[in-house]
């Protein structure tokens, strides 16, 4: 099976396609942000991969650079100073697309793969996925909301576990554990519109 | 003209258990749109994580779904060990089976009594509720705690089974079965019960899939995916076990597929107990030697117990030195606790407890990153770590198998009547402990 991905993702994406590794169910490939849906769309369309398991994201803010998948020397990697620049801002974000090939019928697998792209810092992410898979409408708001990655075309994409007024984005590597938010207005307005909060008492006669 | 109005259900909602806020757009009692919105019971779980030590995660996984956390404790620790290459001891595998199979139990008892009690019948709660008692107490007995169980490790698990395990287990599933059989002359061919689950809730399967559903959710739409069978893991090929799937999605059959799924848990139980054999239920750990020490007791002709021990690698990469070269990382070749009589017993012992226990050694993974699957009570629960070669995780991602039928919930309900949420939400079997992490 992952043959007949490689042989696949090659001939969509040819030098495009950034790396693939592994075999089985543990192959995966790395492609560059622009071309994900393309790899996605041939991926579902042209292999049966229907299912999305999963997407996720890794801040490789820490990483250590050797151990990157695209690397291919991990020893030119390592030598002098490279393992210094750990506070990388550039590809900064590993996104991961787990698909899943199932036969309805049967209920076996024909593989697993994984895609994976990584985004800046600040930089735009992927195309949105969710008209190939509901779903991802979901995941890609918990990416936003726990990492800060932007798809393109949703541009007023609101959080999912966490509230609007939240302050920065958790799962980031330089988001403190320890960090406090702001403590919020009351959301009741004193104004006529809304019940103010004086209004859920009692009058108080001496 | 029809005119639709607003309603929310929940938070606060007695149906709603776990938080959960459904915003409704009816027309009269019709759902015409409705929209989801959670997150109260957010804690942070996959932040936390990469604070703690590999091993101290593990009990932050019985908080994902603190209705079967065995098999949350499976899917973290193998998913640990397969960044490792370690392999577990057979009868660790075996027990850990056996914990799976009895949380997902106890798991589809509750869901069947709770969602059964929003339909009214509360019976059947009490009754479910007191199944699921006889197998917590169990759980207590193997593992020392009812919910928060903590129960495996790096390496395999806590304990060995403990002794008269297996004849209380059994006794207990004959209960299981009591109850099992009066709940379904109870509710199954009961017009009420029928009514309200029969055609209500219903989801296609090609709809199934794209919006990746898996579990008993999945299986209730007729395609028989289960990750045991799929792709399985642990001993799960030597046992027989049949997966039972619905035809057409709705409710009812995701009750039936349930209660069927509980009698094959306990055949595959039973089934261990047959083919569990004897041995460690854990790896052993091995004694540390420094690698120079080493080399001088084996050219002094001291090999006698140089094969059982593991060479510690020079101080420079693993002691005090490991702070000038941090990109070093010594290869780390112990894993597991040393039993507690050694312990307790003896000063090596106690070292090597130490050598896991401490802050910045203890278990530590190589490099790298790495998806296990695991078929949870509600579907596939998958842990898909990174390393960076520390004592501490550097991501770990939980795949909580309730967030994707949650996320067809709102889809699946338009055109039903507000009725038809109850039974449909308590078919999902929401956890907000693993929903929302």
């Amino acid at each position: 099976m992952s043959e007949r991905i490689r042989e696949a993702l090659s001939g969509l994406l040819r030098a495009e396609l950034l790396a693939f590794e592994g075999s089985g169910e543990e192959a995966q490939a790395r492609v560059p942000v622009s071309r994900v849906r393309d790899a996605l769309i041939a991926l579902r369309d042209g292999l049966g991969f229907n299912m999305l398991v999963d997407l996720t994201a890794c801040d490789l803010l820490r990483y250590p650079v050797s151990h990157q998948v695209g690397v291919t020397d991990p020893c030119q990697a390592t030598q002098g100073d490279a393992w210094k620049e750990k506070n990388v801002t550039h590809e900064r974000f590993e996104l991961t697309y787990r698909l899943l090939s199932l036969d309805p019928e049967s209920g076996l697998l024909g593989g697993r793969f994984a895609v994976k792209c990584r985004v800046s810092d600040g930089e735009i992410g992927p195309p949105s996925i969710r008209d190939l898979w509901p779903v991802a409408d979901w995941l890609e708001r918990e990416l936003w909301d726990m990492f800060g990655v932007r798809f393109s075309d949703r541009p007023d994409i609101r959080r999912i576990l966490l509230y609007e007024e939240f302050v920065g984005h958790p799962l980031r590597k330089d988001y403190p554990i320890n960090k406090r938010q702001p403590l919020l207005a009351s959301r009741l307005k004193a104004d006529g519109e809304g019940i103010s909060p004086a209004e859920l008492r009692p009058k108080l006669v001496p | 003209m029809k005119k639709s109005y607003y309603l929310n259900m929940g938070p606060q909602h007695p149906a709603m258990h776990g938080v959960i806020r459904l915003i409704l757009e009816l027309e009269g009692e019709r759902i015409q749109g409705c929209e989801v919105e959670f997150g109260y019971m957010h804690r942070a779980f996959e932040k936390h994580a990469e604070s703690e030590t590999w091993n101290n995660v593990i009990p932050w996984t019985d908080r994902l779904n603190y209705v079967s956390p065995l098999i949350n404790n499976v899917g973290y620790c193998m998913a640990v060990e397969k960044l490792c290459g370690l392999s577990v001891p057979e009868r660790g595998q075996y027990i850990r089976v056996i914990a799976s199979e009895v949380s997902r139990l106890t798991d589809h008892l509750t869901c069947i009594g709770a969602s059964a009690m929003e339909l009214g019948a509360f019976t059947v709660f009490l009754y479910m509720i007191k199944a699921r008692e006889f197998l917590y107490q169990c759980v207590d007995k193997l593992t020392g705690a009812r919910i928060t169980t903590s129960f495996t490790r790096v390496g395999g698990v806590k304990a060995d089974l403990p002794e008269g395990f297996e004849e209380q287990l059994l006794s207990a599933f004959a209960e299981v079965r009591r109850v099992l059989r009066e709940v379904d002359g109870l509710l199954t061919k009961n017009r009420i019960f029928y009514d309200r689950v029969n055609g209500t809730g219903r989801i296609g399967r090609e709809e199934a899939i794209a919006y990746g559903i898996t579990g008993p959710f999945l299986r209730s739409t007729g395609v028989p995916y289960d990750v045991r069978r799929a792709s399985p893991y642990l001993v799960y090929d030597r046992l027989s076990f049949e997966v039972p799937v619905g035809g057409n999605g709705d409710n009812l059959d995701r009750y039936l597929v349930r209660m069927a799924e509980m009698e094959q848990s306990m055949r595959i139980v039973e089934q261990c107990f047959r083919q569990i054999p004897p041995g460690a239920h854990s790896l052993e750990d091995r004694e540390l030697i420094e690698a120079g020490v080493m080399f001088d007791e084996g050219k002094a002709g001291k090999t006698g117990q140089l094969w059982k021990a593991e060479a510690a690698v020079d101080a420079t990469l693993e002691g005090t030195g490991q702070r000038c070269a941090p990109h070093i990382q010594g290869p780390q070749r112990q894993y597991a606790l040393p039993p507690k009589e050694e312990t307790y017993g003896s000063i090596e012992g106690l070292m090597r407890h130490f050598e896991i226990i401490m802050w910045g050694r203890g278990v530590r993974p190589p490099a790298g990153e790495c998806y296990q699957a695991v078929e949870g009570a509600n579907g596939e629960l998958g842990f898909h770590i990174y390393s960076d070669g520390t004592d501490r995780p550097y991501r770990v991602r939980c795949r909580p198998p309730c967030f994707f039928p949650m996320a067809a919930l709102g889809k699946i309900l338009v055109g039903e009547n507000v009725a038809d949420i109850i039974p449909t939400f308590g078919s999902v079997n929401m956890i907000a402990g693993e929903f929302e992490r």
